[in-house]
């Protein structure tokens, strides 16, 4: 049983990295009211730069390069994300739609670079990635220490620590406390003296921020190269558990961490006894199946914030 | 005419054009030769009777997919998992290819109607979840997609092919090929679905516009409350807007499976044929009109868009770009609204 967690809880805090950076973006820009659709193609900027970037400057950088990898798609992708806000926020476009136009653009664009640079429709793979590594005095702790503390990626934790981080930020900070007003209320923040563009625009780039460290990692570490089938669904599933997690950052932690483990589990699946002779359909499908349970209430009330999607136009009522 | 529907008219129209210039300045900045880039597409889609079989035969399930996300849209419903009801819509149009013999007459229709049912269940659960629980259809229609997606595979996988990726060919009873039309263009593609499709344009046309249901569901899509207390179904009408907007992606499904390949096979990803019904739908102004020209410009594009590595060297991606950014000219029409106002002013 012991050797059956070991195979699995590091494989499921290894899919679930990118999950919750994406899902944690997902939380600012929606508890700011802007639909944020467009996470799928926010983490296919994100992959692409990382993995373009990782490439080019491999050879200058050596074991540095993931980590700065991650810093430029982030930069990147939450300037992408700017087309959503503008659209969203001061064009007052539907935000499912904008979102949508999004993901189209982000995996047109990337791919057409690609072939451009590349000549073909993937990149090569990934030479430098991220180091595995044992957290120092944690992975002592018998039992538990080789199960969550040993021969895991770096950003799998840091995912982790920030989910707490941005918990701290929305729930006890004025600037959490302006988004969420900002988020269920806008006339009323704007009586208060918020600048209710301003507050949605932070939102929504750091959505795509957090989207691009998302997506990057999910490349560098799982898919090792880019190509059109690289972040298929992954930033919908963020999504998912963005909603199942009810808006929390911590809920949403805990959503993707579920989330991994399932997809974890339809891959190594085939190793363990008990779970040979389930189709892997059953667990491909449990997570979106478990998010429609959730919102509709078997699985506790979830509820979005009160202006969600609806472009906020001063002075009307 | 009033101002108002000429402006309705003039945002796609301007979103259409400033898209493909964006397109061309793409071209420009990464060092192609935009003219030959977009001579290469008008080839591609229209220059012989091959391609233009081709393009007609990719308009086919783009006017469903258009039909099917607006219906949903006229009702007040974004319908994103229209890509998940062609899917289902395919597998049982196949199924039933592959499953029965019977005559033509009996096994054509029955084909389609079976991807229409499957198609309308698909849109069923979630137009269920929203009338019962409230709960929102966008969110709900994405996730039915992947389910779509998981389930067909694993249907593929097990029962219609031993462990292998595809299906076997459908009867020729249920196919919607025809060597008549394949003879008129050249040996292309191109089926009897694109009848279907019109056919398909005008009920919706006449469902909304001319039928008690159809004023019911867009009174629904204009102001539930009012509705409400005007005495309609208010859940009701947003389950059936539903259920039919699902039976047009079935039928779309249907168009690929009975017609374009005659099978079905394992899919890595999504068809995208769904989710372009989106913009079908938006630069068509929700209306049955509209959507065939919109269907057009797009089936174009993507069919013209594989002539251009060839004979430009441009990457196809080019015109995913070009859909891309005339979604987004058309979601911000309130920019090419604030112009054209801006315009009339200053012309009085």
């Amino acid at each position: 049983m012991l050797n059956i967690l070991e195979i699995i809880i590091p494989s499921a805090i290894f899919f679930a990295a990118p999950l919750i950076f994406t899902a944690l973006g997902g939380v600012f820009s929606e508890r700011s009211g802007v639909v944020n659709i467009g996470l799928e193609g926010l983490m296919v900027i994100g992959a692409f730069t990382g993995v373009v970037f990782n490439l080019t400057f491999a050879d200058q950088f050596g074991q540095l390069t993931p980590w700065l990898a991650m810093l430029v798609a982030m930069v990147v992708a939450s300037i992408f994300s700017l087309m959503h806000a503008v659209a969203a926020i001061s064009l007052r476009a539907d935000q499912v739609v904008s979102g949508v136009a999004i993901n189209f653009l982000a995996l047109g664009l990337s791919l057409f670079l690609v072939k451009m640079w590349y000549g073909k429709g993937q990149t090569d793979q990934v030479q430098v990635g991220f180091d595995k590594i044992d957290i120092p005095i944690l992975s002592k702790i018998p039992v538990i220490g080789p199960i969550l503390f040993s021969n895991g990626y770096l950003p799998s934790y840091l995912a982790i620590v920030l989910a707490f981080v941005v918990w701290y930020v929305i729930y006890k900070t004025p600037f959490g406390l302006r988004l969420r007003a900002v988020g269920e209320h806008p006339m009323a923040a704007d009586t208060m003296g918020i600048n209710v563009a301003k507050m949605r625009y932070i939102a929504v780039m750091l959505s795509g921020a957090l989207a691009g460290i998302g997506g990057s990692i999910y490349a560098t570490i799982i898919s090792r190269d880019f190509s059109h089938a690289t972040i298929s669904g992954q930033g919908f599933m963020a999504l998912a558990a963005m909603i199942f997690g009810k808006w929390h950052p911590l809920g949403a932690m805990g959503a993707a961490l579920f989330f991994g483990f399932a997809q974890s589990l339809s891959i190594v699946g085939q190793a363990i006894p008990f779970l040979k002779n389930v189709p892997t359909v059953y667990l491909l499908i449990l997570p979106y199946a478990l998010t429609i349970l959730a919102l509709t209430g078997f699985i506790g009330r979830a509820d979005a914030p009160k202006a969600l999607g609806t472009p906020y136009v001063k002075g009307k009522r | 005419m009033s101002e108002n529907r000429l402006t309705n008219i003039l945002v796609p129209v301007f979103a259409v054009i400033l898209g493909i210039i964006a397109g061309a300045i793409v071209m420009i900045i990464s060092g192609y030769d935009p003219i030959a880039g977009y001579s290469a597409l008008l080839y591609g889609a229209f220059g012989d009777r091959y391609y233009i079989g081709e393009t007609i035969r990719q308009v086919t399930p783009y006017i469903l997919a258009g039909l099917a996300v607006a219906f949903a849209f006229r009702t007040g419903l974004f319908n994103i998992g229209v890509e998940g009801q062609l899917i289902v819509g395919w597998l049982a149009a196949v199924w039933v290819g592959v499953a029965f013999e019977l005559p033509k007459v009996i096994h054509l229709p029955l084909a389609i109607i079976a991807a229409a049912v499957a198609g309308a269940l698909w849109g069923f659960i979630p137009g269920f979840l929203k009338a019962r629980f409230r709960v929102h259809e966008v969110i709900v229609t994405i996730m039915m997609n992947y389910i779509a997606l998981y389930v067909s595979n694993a249907v593929i996988r097990s029962v219609l092919s031993d462990q292998g990726f595809k299906s076997e060919k459908i009867h020729p009873s249920a196919s919607l090929r025809s060597e008549f039309l394949q003879s008129l263009t050249d040996y292309s593609t191109l089926h009897y679905g694109i009848i279907i499709s019109l056919i398909a344009a005008v009920v919706m046309w006449f469902l909304l516009e001319k039928t008690t249901t159809g004023y019911e569901l867009r009174a629904v899509g204009f102001n539930q409350h009012a509705s409400h207390y005007a005495g309609m179904n208010v859940n009701r009408n947003i389950i059936l807007a539903m259920v039919i907007s699902g039976a047009f992606a079935g039928i779309a499904g249907a168009m690929e499976g009975l017609g374009t390949f005659e099978n079905v096979s394992v899919k890595a990803g999504f068809t995208g044929v769904g989710f372009d019904g989106i913009a079908v739908a938006l630069l068509g102004g929700n209306n049955a009109f509209g959507i065939i020209l919109a269907a057009v410009l797009f089936g174009a594009l993507k069919v013209g868009a594989l002539e251009m590595p060839s004979a430009a060297d441009v990457p196809t991606e080019l015109v995913d770009i070009v859909i891309a950014l005339i979604i987004f000219f058309v979601a911000s029409s309130y920019l090419i609204r604030l112009v054209l106002t801006r315009f009339k002013k200053e012309g009085k």
